[in-house]
């Protein structure tokens, strides 16, 4: 029976491995709320989600992260805005109608998409595109909204389009032949029976999308001017709540009360992106395509 | 039945402009994405060819970073990245291991993924406040080739259990029958049979993470990147220059950021070419692999 | 209950999830005989020869009653090690499935890891693929790859690295299947040779082939043993109907 015992032995140390992702994920709690939570012995949890001040190096400081917030919102929205037709689109394109070749360049291109470290994008949204927007539209900063939704929407559409496409590729070939035996042109067959079939992988590939969007760093952190006001127009600058954090920590002062409302906004952004994820996570499993799984 | 046949014949004609208007679209959004990083990658070829010599790989930077190379950061990110894949491809392996070989379908196996979906979902800048949180802070490694690892090892952790996953389901069930009926244990099946014929499959699906680990700056942003450091780091407690903060720096904080321009393009050129580089790598390997499958 | 019974089945049922898959199964196979398993798919053939050396116990779900006597011992007995049954009751499957290794690390691959001394390897090589009839034809080429070889070959490999181990039974699952009329021909004298030294159990779906091979048959329908007796029996006056109807292709 030692045998017996040693496979055992060796089946529960694969799952503790196995487990390591939950308690990586269990740490980032404990981490993020052993240095976040003591704010809220000083500034009330309600001013900080809602203020509309963020001034944290003033005196008295005030830590409003609200703007933040809309910040990080706009730009998702108009990210996704853009990424989704984009994205949705051309896995149409690659799963429907490309021939073979142009698919096999077209994957390799999103993938190498997906693959451009975020600060490259993020140097050239800076670099390129901002001094250009600038000079086009006559704007006092081309470091703004909607040049960072573009480059955010640039980095989301590989995650949209490719789970897109693993959605659209599952649909069993039956439905497909079925309405094509009933007369419907190929565009009818895609937009009236493949995308429906589809549906809950391309809203998984949209959810994770906008996560990926908004918990982005270095692009909001490069691209999206800093302002930390609520905007008025596209062109106005802002200041996500990751560009906030990441821009901050390295000038505040160890265990400051600055210090604590980055780790308490980084709470935020956790709950958030975590809450998109369980979302897209819930839609995947719960509307299951018929044929074989998404994901 | 006349009237009747032009109608139809109008609405054929109808039906195949629908058909037309969407083809036209979906390639056209294809286009924009090729165009997309066509249009990126050219601009940073176009601007960082010329930085690129010898000595700018070879060198560390003088004249307060506004002359001279990069190698520290060349360096740093290499050591960072191979810890990064020392931590993360181990555990990756064994996670999934667990997941494609042991765990049966249940509540178990399920939370586990929904655990791994979730910290993949977790914002790049979260991972480096973790990682100050609980390496560098709890943990008491300080800002360090150590923590940077670490916490780089976590980021790429789902990424790597996903190929890690694919590859070994890819493994045939006849291969582990065929062993497990000759009275092998089910750990020696895994370890003689499953692994060795997954492994490469592993590999390059991993790659991709490699990339990843590679390009990322928020997470070592807090927990291992330094401004400057002449020195080449001497242990794992030191801290390093990395590729994507230098640029970060270099672009946003630079002492002179307009006459470094070309460094600034000369080090993406680089920090590009090593992920694409290793990106694809790893796609043309998969490509050759599919193509001479065995079984 | 025969002394020369070496696997004794008693009151046996097997589901998958909620769905049973055989029922009530009661039945002894005989050493050194070869016995055929026959029945229209899902009949619950294979599902039984699987269970015989526990290879059931991969599939999630899945619930055995009843007992299994092997040499005696129920090898359901929640002590037993089913590696240790496996290593005793050999089996071959429906589709040759060499490891991506060459033909002598093929067989090798068991013994090894069952500790059979490093000497003793090369002269198991031989005897099991000389019993396997496949020696002459790959003793030339023994560290060649096992995937280059044809169907009928990779299938008598698999049959010679069952036999390295050295088993008391070898569990065919319609073991020629897969192959041309030839190869099928060579593994069935094949059969008739090994059953000297071995108990045979094979599920075919050919009759032909259970008629020719064959000392007992036993006949399955819908997870039910319908009837079981001596082959020539079987094939010539069976006492069921309904085995009568699938022995001459009056099946529904």
């Amino acid at each position: 029976m030692n045998r017996k015992n040693k496979e055992v032995f060796i089946k529960y140390l694969f799952l503790l491995f196995a487990l390591v992702s939950i308690i990586v994920l269990g740490l980032i709690v404990f981490s993020l709320f052993r240095e976040g939570m003591p704010l809220f012995a000083t500034v009330p949890f309600r001013d900080f989600l809602f203020g509309l001040e963020w001034y944290p190096t003033y005196d008295p400081p005030s830590f409003g992260i609200f703007p933040l917030i809309v910040g990080s919102l706009i730009v998702t929205a108009i990210a996704t805005l853009i990424s989704v037709p984009l994205g949705v689109l051309a896995a149409v394109y690659i799963s429907e109608i490309a021939p073979q070749r142009v698919k096999g360049i077209l994957k390799s291109v999103i993938e190498l998409l997906a693959g451009l470290p975020s600060v490259v994008l993020g140097f050239f949204g800076m670099v390129i595109v901002a001094p250009w927007l600038q000079e086009t539209f006559d704007l006092p900063t081309g470091l703004n909204i909607i040049n960072a939704s573009v480059i955010l929407a640039i980095m989301a559409i590989p995650t949209i389009s490719s789970i897109s496409e693993d959605a659209l590729y599952a649909v069993p070939r039956e439905f497909k032949e079925a309405s094509y035996a009933l007369g419907a042109t190929k565009f009818e067959t895609i937009a009236k029976v493949i995308v429906p079939a589809a549906l809950s992988g391309i809203s998984t590939a949209i959810m994770l999308g906008m996560a990926r969007a908004i918990g982005e760093t270095m692009v909001v952190l490069m691209v999206a001017g800093g302002a930390a006001a609520i905007p008025e127009s596209l062109f106005d600058s802002v200041r996500p709540m990751p560009a906030s954090i990441a821009a901050e920590m390295g000038e505040t002062p160890y265990r400051s009360a600055h210090y604590q409302a980055l780790f308490a906004t980084g709470i935020v952004l956790f709950v958030l992106t975590l809450a998109f994820n369980l979302i897209a996570d819930y839609v995947s499993h719960k509307f299951k395509q018929t044929g074989s799984a998404t994901l | 039945m006349n009237t009747n046949g032009m109608a139809g014949a109008r609405l054929m004609r109808w039906r195949y402009l629908k058909q037309t208007i969407f083809f036209t679209l979906v390639r056209a959004s294809a286009l924009l994405i090729v165009l997309a990083l066509g249009g990126i990658l050219f601009h940073i070829f176009y601007h960082g060819l010329s930085a690129i010599n010898w000595e700018f790989i070879t060198r560390p930077p003088t004249h307060s970073m506004t002359k001279g190379g990069i190698l520290p950061a060349i360096l740093g990110t290499i050591y960072l990245t191979v810890g990064a894949v020392a931590v993360g491809l181990p555990l990756g392996i064994a996670s999934a291991i667990y997941l494609t070989e042991y765990a049966k379908q249940g509540r178990v196996i399920r939370l586990i993924k929904v655990g791994i979906n979730c910290l993949a979902g977790v914002p790049s800048v979260v991972f480096g406040l973790f990682g100050l949180g609980f390496f560098v802070i709890f943990l008491g490694f300080g800002s360090s080739i150590l923590s940077g690892s670490l916490t780089l090892g976590f980021l790429i952790l789902p990424t790597i259990i996903g190929a890690a996953e694919e590859a070994l389901k890819s493994v045939p069930q006849t291969f582990r029958e065929a062993s497990l009926s000759l009275g092998v244990s089910k750990w020696q099946t895994i370890y003689r049979i499953v692994l060795p014929n997954a492994l490469p499959g592993i590999l390059t699906g991993s790659i991709l993470g490699i990339g990843r680990a590679a390009g990322e700056t928020a997470p070592i942003m807090f927990t291992a990147a330094a401004y400057f450091t002449a020195k080449l780091p001497g242990s794992v407690f030191d801290e390093v220059m990395a590729l994507p903060y230098h640029i970060y720096v270099l672009a946003t904080a630079g002492t002179n950021i307009e006459a470094t321009r070309p460094i600034q393009f000369g080090t993406v050129l680089v920090l590009v070419a090593v992920v694409l580089g290793i990106d694809l790598v790893a796609i043309v390997i998969r490509g050759y692999m599919r193509r001479n499958k065995r079984w | 209950m025969a002394a020369n019974d070496i696997i004794q089945i008693h009151h046996v049922n097997f589901y998958y999830g909620a769905v049973r898959a055989l029922t009530d199964i009661s039945m002894q196979f005989e050493k050194n005989k070869v016995t055929a398993l026959i029945g229209p798919s899902g009949c619950g053939k294979s599902t039984l020869l699987r269970l015989l050396n526990r290879m059931n116990d991969l599939i999630d779900q899945t619930r055995v009653e009843g007992e299994i006597l092997f040499e005696g011992r129920n090898i359901y007995a929640p002590q037993v090690d089913p590696v240790e049954i496996r290593r005793k009751i050999g089996m071959v499957f429906q589709k040759p499935n060499p490891f991506p290794k060459t033909i002598y690390n093929n067989i090798t691959y068991g013994p090894k890891l069952n500790g059979v001394p490093a000497a003793d390897l090369p002269g198991l090589v031989e005897q099991s693929l000389r019993q396997a009839v496949l020696w002459d034809e790959v003793k030339d080429i023994l560290d060649k790859s096992a995937m280059n070889l044809s169907g009928g070959q990779q299938q008598r490999l698999c049959i010679a690295r069952a036999l390295a181990m050295k088993p008391d039974v070898l569990l065919m699952d319609e073991p020629t299947s897969a192959l041309d009329p030839i190869s099928t021909a060579k593994i069935e004298e094949l059969v008739e040779e090994l059953k000297r030294h071995y108990t045979i159990i094979i599920v075919t779906h050919n009759m032909q082939q259970a008629a020719r091979i064959s000392d007992q048959t036993a006949f399955f329908y819908l997870g039910n043993l319908i009837e079981y007796n001596k082959t020539e029996k079987i094939f010539t006056k069976p006492d069921v109907k309904q085995t009568e109807d699938y022995i001459t292709g009056r099946f529904g």
